[in-house]
């Protein structure tokens, strides 16, 4: 799949950085502000999805291939039974056990800022495989089929 | 009626409208569009009722689902019309509507009226025994809903000031183990759905060859 | 109780398209119809009127007044679960059309491959 006109290009490397920020300023910031790991999750996906589509499949596979996503999303996911299981240590699964630390902080509240963090990543590289597998498919089709 | 209320009624109004639009024009484009003003117009209703985290997660999702929709639908040429209406479909359905309809009127009875949510029945039924001068004798009336519970303990339990945060990922973190594995299996799903194996015989498409793919 | 009725009604619709409607993505739109409406339905019980959102503020740290923040926890979860769904559905959508060449249930019940 071939990328878009110049403009979409420019303006797509302008708008990366401000995508992958705020979504991860809204991932980080789940247990004080709205929106957590989700929404951040599936905001920093979209930022992918916009690479794929204005730089075309090869070049965006450059920044962020499939294998890396694939990786990501399964070591979050550990990361998440990771954390829920050594709550354990302290009375039963998914205890949070950490510190929670002074009120209205970054790092307080004890292990639901690591969760958050953990879905966030885990999402944004589910979706962006989703997405990658339903455009290859689309690469795949309009080579092997007669129009 | 506040200002609230009068914009929930218009946009519900207008959701109602995208839907009918959604499914019965031809078009695909213009229907998947009109989905997508659906989705966006519910993200401002939850706004508007109070839920600026599903606001934000539902504006995002839409805009994937949309992405993934026109993907699909789109790019191929298809030029299926719906020629002849299955009528017996068709009545079936509008039945169902009706019906659907008179009995949610009889079942909406039984759930809390709009605005006044079970634990704010719960607390003004205790504040009423208080007042009378009989606080909470019985054992029936010093139920506690969870709402109130987690209202009035998460933030001394795990000191985070956004409590749909501290109740999806710390009371009820479980649910959101079970959440990550179906996503998950949703996406591996579609890996398998999609996969190029087995597309190398070309020109002989038996169903019996369809059915080895996933070896 | 009328939200409630206006959301079942948007519901209805949903169901509606899913029945009697030939073209797949038709179909998958009605799914997509049916999942805002349950997620709206729910929201809309836990409302409280003149209610703030469950959030907690330095200046003012006490819960009264707040909206039901219980039903939102599960509307979270069940949005982003709905968006698997409809990755899955669209998926299969694009498989069955490379197989049978058309969106058209009636004829995709009709081939034999």
């Amino acid at each position: 799949m071939n990328g878009m006109s110049p403009i979409v290009k420019a303006t797509t490397k302008v708008f990366m950085g401000f995508i992958t920020v705020y979504s991860l300023n809204i991932i980080a910031y789940g247990h004080l502000t709205p929106g957590g790991g989700f929404a951040g999750g599936t905001m920093w996906a979209c930022g992918f999805i916009l690479l794929v589509l204005a730089f075309g499949k090869e070049d965006a596979f450059k920044i962020v291939s499939q294998r890396a996503a694939s990786v990501a999303d399964c070591l979050a996911a550990f990361t998440f039974l990771l954390v829920a299981i050594l709550g354990i240590s302290a009375g039963g699964f998914f205890v949070n056990f950490l510190s929670k630390g002074k009120e209205f902080n970054l790092v307080s509240a004890g292990t639901l800022l690591w969760l958050n963090i953990a879905i966030g990543i885990k999402v944004s590289a589910c979706l962006f495989g989703v997405f990658v597998a339903l455009a290859i498919f689309k690469r795949s089709k309009t080579s092997s089929e007669v129009q | 009626m506040t200002f609230a209320i009068i914009i929930l009624y218009f946009l519900l109004v207008f959701m109602i409208i995208g839907a009918i639009i959604a499914v019965e024009v031809r078009d695909l484009l213009g229907s998947i569009i009109a989905v997508g003003a659906v989705g966006f117009g519910l993200s401002i209703i939850f706004l508007f009722l109070g839920a600026p985290d599903l606001a934000i997660t539902q504006v995002v999702v839409e805009t994937v689902s949309l992405v993934i929709l026109i993907r699909a639908a789109v790019v191929r040429d298809d030029t299926t019309y719906d020629t002849h209406h299955n009528t017996f479909a068709v009545a079936m359905a509008l039945i169902f509507v009706g019906a659907f309809i008179a009995f949610g009127a009889l079942a909406y009875k039984a759930l809390p009226e709009f605005g006044n949510p079970i634990y704010a029945q719960n607390q003004e039924k205790k504040a009423l025994a208080e007042a009378n001068g009989n606080p909470a004798a019985k054992e029936d009336d010093n139920r506690e809903t969870p709402a109130e519970y987690y209202l009035a303990h998460s933030f001394e339990k795990n000191k985070a000031a956004n409590l749909v945060t501290s109740i999806v990922l710390d009371f009820r973190g479980y649910d959101t183990l079970g959440e990550a594995t179906v996503i998950f299996v949703s996406v591996i799903g579609a890996y398998v759905v999609l996969r190029k194996v087995g597309r190398r015989r070309e020109g002989r498409e038996e169903p019996a060859s369809q059915g080895k793919d996933e070896s | 109780m009328t939200p409630y009725l206006l959301c079942s009604l948007i519901f209805a619709i949903g169901v509606y398209a899913i029945i009697a409607k030939k073209n797949l993505i038709k179909i998958v739109i009605g799914l997509l119809l049916l999942e805002y409406a349950v997620n709206l339905l729910l929201v809309l019980v836990g409302y409280k009127s003149g209610g703030k959102p469950p959030i907690i503020v330095p200046q003012n740290p006490s819960t009264a007044n707040f909206v039901d923040p219980l039903p939102q926890a599960l509307v979270l979860t069940s949005i982003v679960i709905g968006l698997g769904i409809t990755a899955l559905m669209v998926a299969l959508c694009i498989r069955l059309y490379e197989k049978y060449k058309t969106f058209d249930i009636s004829k995709i019940k009709r081939l034999k491959g």
